[in-house]
């Protein structure tokens, strides 16, 4: 019994154990000495443990009496987890080391949140679903405020932290809510006893769990943290803040919502469908305003959070494999975007300001490109990639009768394409200002570059992307 | 009459009353007697009488010591939180008497025979920093601020380690009562059966610690005459800081009590044949007591920065691994099970 | 009245009490204070429940850890209370706004609340029956969560390193002592005796 739950877990006791070996090694040996090759050795085994659960058996475990799930859905989440995590690592190792941020336990606390992102997308419990999203929580907070002697950094880390409890007080809340009403905390004890009509208990649960969940995609109104701490923390973190917490969020709201709630999706359908316009046209008319690319960012992943949902709010298993889509789309192209972001620099210090990109296809015009492929596929302008994500969440709201839900979300992101051909404009028609030197580190060009060429080649073949996401609606969606 | 005592309300109240002074007044009697026998071992090794005039030997000098202090006047410092002020000797006291209602003196004499009887101790014992930080900060004043800052910070480290060491204890008897606990610890070879062999690094550390935690010399930095001129207890005079001595000895004298029922066997007989009973407890405490009583009067006080080095880089370590070292004894059954005996404890 | 719901109704009204007068005290000291009162009376109640185990685990940790640290918090801070009361009132709609609807949400607890079939059923099938229920809890904590107890570990692992991280500063202008290296000094090679002639000097 135990040793079959033990190895349904097998990889999260792997990423733990590694992680608590390589704290007590480092400090015992090299302390910030080794951080840099410690940073590898995480990616290194990020990927390793991808490939391990992409490749490995299929089927449905159930561990610990329900409260794991090993399904198809969880690894579609987990390796695109791992496989970004392990990207943002590598990408930020340098900027890290230059500017005297890359201490020993960064990848010790990133290593500790995946494994807490990996428990959320395999929870079947409330308790374990709690308990993950802490983990995964707790060291972001950490490494949001690494940067300790910057106001902003530290500022950002506080915030993150305050929001953060607060939005984990409304889920506790809802999940006692659920508690009360089902009796239990299992999933699927909940959704047996939710069906129908939700009585009015179960609905203040249903809502205050989904509010603290939506703290966690920064889906509006729940989205204000999401500026100030994209900005504050350093650029590496920032990027990792916008991977893979996100899809983790995400899987684990679809979770929740599917295995827990899947009884009673009328109730909450509109719920996702209202935060899913207000997101994306918050998302699109806030950026519009902004001169700091990280701020920009921060916009246009709650647009994106916006798009995400609209699958979401579908209720289908079609809506649920357009989520993961995009969802996968989506992180591919932040970490493209943010692996441009590492690189602008002026002096050898990082430079944020969208100003800065004057003329900058002057200089580097196949990096230009690059960006121009990623920005184009950021406001879902065919033939790039972007634009298939969205035709798959919109395809799904139309599917599920939520019409008007398609139509607002095409105005949106009509809006939203203003603020990335603004830095396209920017770039090959601005005016003459304070060139921009480039990082030369050929990591994150060789990042770019892939992410822009995956843009092109995604909308040919989506490397087997959109089978996998349907096989992991189907375990979900029954 | 009998049935008065077993049925009614009031009947159970008073028998409870009569129980607690039962312990409370012979305890307090003994704290005469051993506040004398301690001033007496610490002259000795400095080659002193110590107190001899009042009484035959000076056996009756704790009791004027008592009497003088309750007909002084009580001094209130300008300033002071005067309700804190009263309160903090108080809880002092009550917290170090209220423990003593789990501890059993012979098999089943015992006021409360609870089931978490070593969680209750831990639990009292942890609110005993209450009176020392309430008394430091209610004298508003710079050298009892400062005892009571060192005394809190001292005494949750020691809490850890001591939790830790009962907790090895408690895994091998698989029960936190004292009776359990001491049931346990009968066996063919008396003395040796006893948990102070099995468990034999922890008793240093437990014994060491226990001082640390009753701000025993040489860890008594909370009261440091000679740097804090005496702590926490610098405002207090009369009645309140004798309730404070008092509340310290009691505490001091349950640390002896825990001692004897965790390694030394409680009122059983180190020799096999011989009958048990108060005595042994009373012996075995008596020598725990003389132990602290030498400790006080050959060790020097040791430094803060040592002190808080020792509890958290010395002993912190070697709890834990003691702990997770006697859960493998236990589960596999080392030694003869030495480690492992639910079977004749809980 | 039985003796258990004497004690009830007193640790019951010491509960409120110490709850109403954390809050309303002047002295922040005296708010920790009252709020310690709480939580024994609040482990009382856990006792009067049979639930000892809790019970002491809630004294020892909020009572002996917790609020000490609470306590040193408000000692050692220069905090103005009486300024930060002043800001309270321009929040007061939204905490009173917040206080109707948890208030309504306490009418919907007890009049129109319904809970699930076998909800009940589902809530109280673990009591122990033949064990202490110290013992019940360990075989559930370590048996049935024993994921649940194994994440809360890691959650604190977290938080540990956390706190150094974002703390710990390794001052490089101060002397430390080294005990191990005092201890390993050997007379013979840490002192030296010469023999000082008489007016002569070294």
């Amino acid at each position: 019994m135990i040793q079959a739950d033990l190895n349904t877990i097998a990889p999260e006791i792997i990423l733990s154990i590694y992680a608590m070996v390589a704290l007590v090694g480092a400090v015992y040996t090299g302390k910030d000495k080794i951080a840099g090759p410690l940073v590898w050795l995480t990616a290194g085994l990020f990927v390793l443990l991808a490939a391990w659960i992409g490749l490995g058996s299929g089927g449905t475990h159930d561990a610990f009496g329900g409260m794991f799930k090993d399904d198809a859905f969880a690894r579609f989440a987990k390796v695109t987890i791992l496989v970004s995590g392990a990207a943002v690592l590598v990408m930020g190792q340098d900027y890290m080391s230059r500017r005297n941020l890359l201490r020993f336990e960064y990848p010790v606390l990133v290593s500790l949140s995946v494994v807490g992102m990996m428990m959320m997308v395999s929870a079947g419990d409330l308790m374990a679903l709690y308990m993950g999203l802490e983990l995964q929580s707790l060291a972001l907070y950490v490494v949001a405020s690494l940067r300790r002697d910057s106001v902003r950094s530290t500022e950002a880390g506080m915030k993150y932290f305050v929001l953060g409890a607060l939005s984990s007080g409304l889920l506790l809340y809802g999940a006692s809510l659920t508690y009360g009403y089902a009796g239990t905390t299992l999933f699927s004890g909940i959704i047996d006893a939710a069906s129908g009509n939700a009585p009015l208990g179960l609905l203040f649960g249903l809502v205050f769990v989904t509010a603290g969940l939506a703290f966690k995609v920064s889906a509006v109104p729940f989205h204000m943290w999401t500026p100030d701490v994209y900005e504050g923390a350093p650029t590496p973190i920032t990027a990792f803040f916008a991977t893979a917490p996100k899809m983790a969020a995400m899987a684990l709201l679809a979770r929740v919502l599917h295995d827990a709630f899947g009884g009673v999706v009328g109730d909450w359908q509109q719920i996702i469908a209202l935060m899913a316009v207000l997101s994306m046209f918050l998302g699109a008319v806030a950026a519009i305003g902004q001169t700091n690319i990280k701020r920009l960012m921060a916009y246009s992943s709650i647009a994106h959070m916006g798009f995400a949902l609209m699958g979401l709010a579908a209720g289908t298993a079609f809506g649920v494999q357009a989520l993961l889509i995009y969802m996968v789309i989506y992180v591919t192209m932040n970490v493209g975007t943010f692996a441009f972001i590492l690189t602008m620099e002026r002096d050898g210090e990082p430079v944020t300001d969208i100003a800065s990109l004057n003329l900058f296809a002057r200089a580097h015009p196949g990096r230009a490109m690059a960006v121009l492929f990623l920005m184009f596929s950021l406001a879902g302008v065919p033939p790039f990639l972007g634009f298939f994500g969205k035709f798959y969440v919109l395809r799904a709201a139309y599917d599920a009768g939520l019409g008007w839900l398609a139509v607002a979300g095409v105005i949106a992101s009509v809006i939203g394409a203003f603020y990335y051909l603004r830095i396209v404009y920017y770039m090959y028609f601005g005016e003459e200002g304070a060139h921009l030197d480039t990082n030369k580190s050929p990591i994150l060009w060789g990042f770019l570059v892939a992410t822009a060429a995956v843009m092109l080649i995604g909308s040919a073949w989506m490397f087997g992307v959109e089978g996998a996401a349907e096989a992991a609606a189907a375990t979900l969606v029954n | 009459m009998a049935d008065f005592f077993t049925t009614t309300t009031l009947g159970m109240g008073l028998l409870i009353v009569g129980q607690v002074l039962l312990i409370v007044v012979p305890l307090l009697v003994a704290l005469a007697f051993l506040m004398y026998a301690d001033r007496k071992i610490w002259a000795a090794v400095q080659m002193r009488r110590g107190p001899n005039v009042v009484g035959v030997f000076g056996l009756m000098q704790s009791f004027a010591d008592f009497l003088k202090y309750i007909v002084k006047e009580v001094i209130f410092p300008a300033g002071a939180d005067r309700v804190v002020f009263l309160l903090a000797p108080m809880v002092s006291l009550v917290m170090a008497l209220i423990a003593w209602a789990v501890i059993p003196f012979n098999d089943g004499w015992v006021l409360s025979n609870i089931n978490v009887a070593i969680l209750y101790v831990m639990a009292v014992s942890s609110l005993e920093v209450y009176g020392v930080i309430m008394g430091g900060w209610a004298s508003n004043s710079k050298y009892p601020f400062l005892g009571s800052l060192r005394s809190a910070a001292q005494m949750i480290s020691y809490e850890v380690s001591i939790g830790l060491i009962i907790i090895g204890i408690i895994i091998s008897t698989g029960s936190m009562n004292f009776s359990d606990i001491v049931g346990a610890q009968e066996g063919r070879y008396g003395l040796f059966s006893w948990y102070w062999l099995p468990h034999f690094p922890m008793l240093f550390l437990f014994l060491i610690s226990a001082l640390a935690e009753t701000n025993r010399p040489p860890f008594d930095l909370p009261e440091a005459e000679s740097e804090l001129v005496a702590g926490y207890q610098v405002e207090y005079s009369s009645t309140p800081f004798l309730l404070f001595m008092i509340g310290e000895l009691v505490a001091v004298v349950l640390m002896c009590a825990m001692t004897t029922l965790l390694f030394f066997g409680g009122w059983l007989s180190p020799i096999p044949g011989l009958p048990d009973g108060i005595l042994w407890m009373i012996g075995k405490m008596l020598f725990v007591f003389f132990i602290f009583s030498m400790v006080k009067a050959i060790t020097p006080r040791y430094r803060y920065d040592q002190l808080m080095r020792i509890g958290w880089k010395v002993f912190l370590p070697m709890s834990l691994v003691w702990v997770v070292l006697v859960a493998f004894l236990a589960k596999f059954e080392a030694f003869g099970g030495a480690y492992a005996r639910w079977a004749i404890g809980g | 009245m039985t003796v258990a719901a004497l004690a009830f109704y007193l640790f019951a009204i010491c509960a409120v009490l110490g709850g109403l007068f954390t809050v309303i005290s002047r002295n922040p000291v005296h708010s920790v204070l009252w709020l310690i009162l709480t939580f024994l009376s609040a482990a009382g109640l856990f006792v009067l429940m049979g639930a000892e185990f809790v019970a002491m685990l809630l004294i020892i940790v909020y009572v002996g850890a917790v609020a000490v640290l609470f306590l040193f918090v408000v000692m050692m801070l220069d905090v103005d209370f009486a300024e930060l009361r002043a800001g309270m009132s321009q929040y007061m709609p939204l905490a009173l706004l917040i206080g109707v609807v948890i208030l309504m949400q306490f009418g919907m607890a007890f009049g129109v609340w319904e809970s699930a079939e076998g909800a009940q059923a589902a809530r109280g099938a673990v009591a122990p029956t033949d064990v202490e229920n110290t013992a019940a809890l360990g075989a559930l904590l370590y048996d049935k969560y024993f994921l649940l107890f194994q994440l809360s570990g890691l959650i604190l692992l977290v938080a540990m390193i956390g706190a150094i991280v974002l703390t710990l500063r390794h001052r490089k202008d101060v002397k430390r002592q080294n005990v191990l290296e005092q201890m390993w000094r050997d007379p013979a090679e840490a002192m030296e005796l010469k023999n000082v002639k008489p007016g002569q000097g070294l």
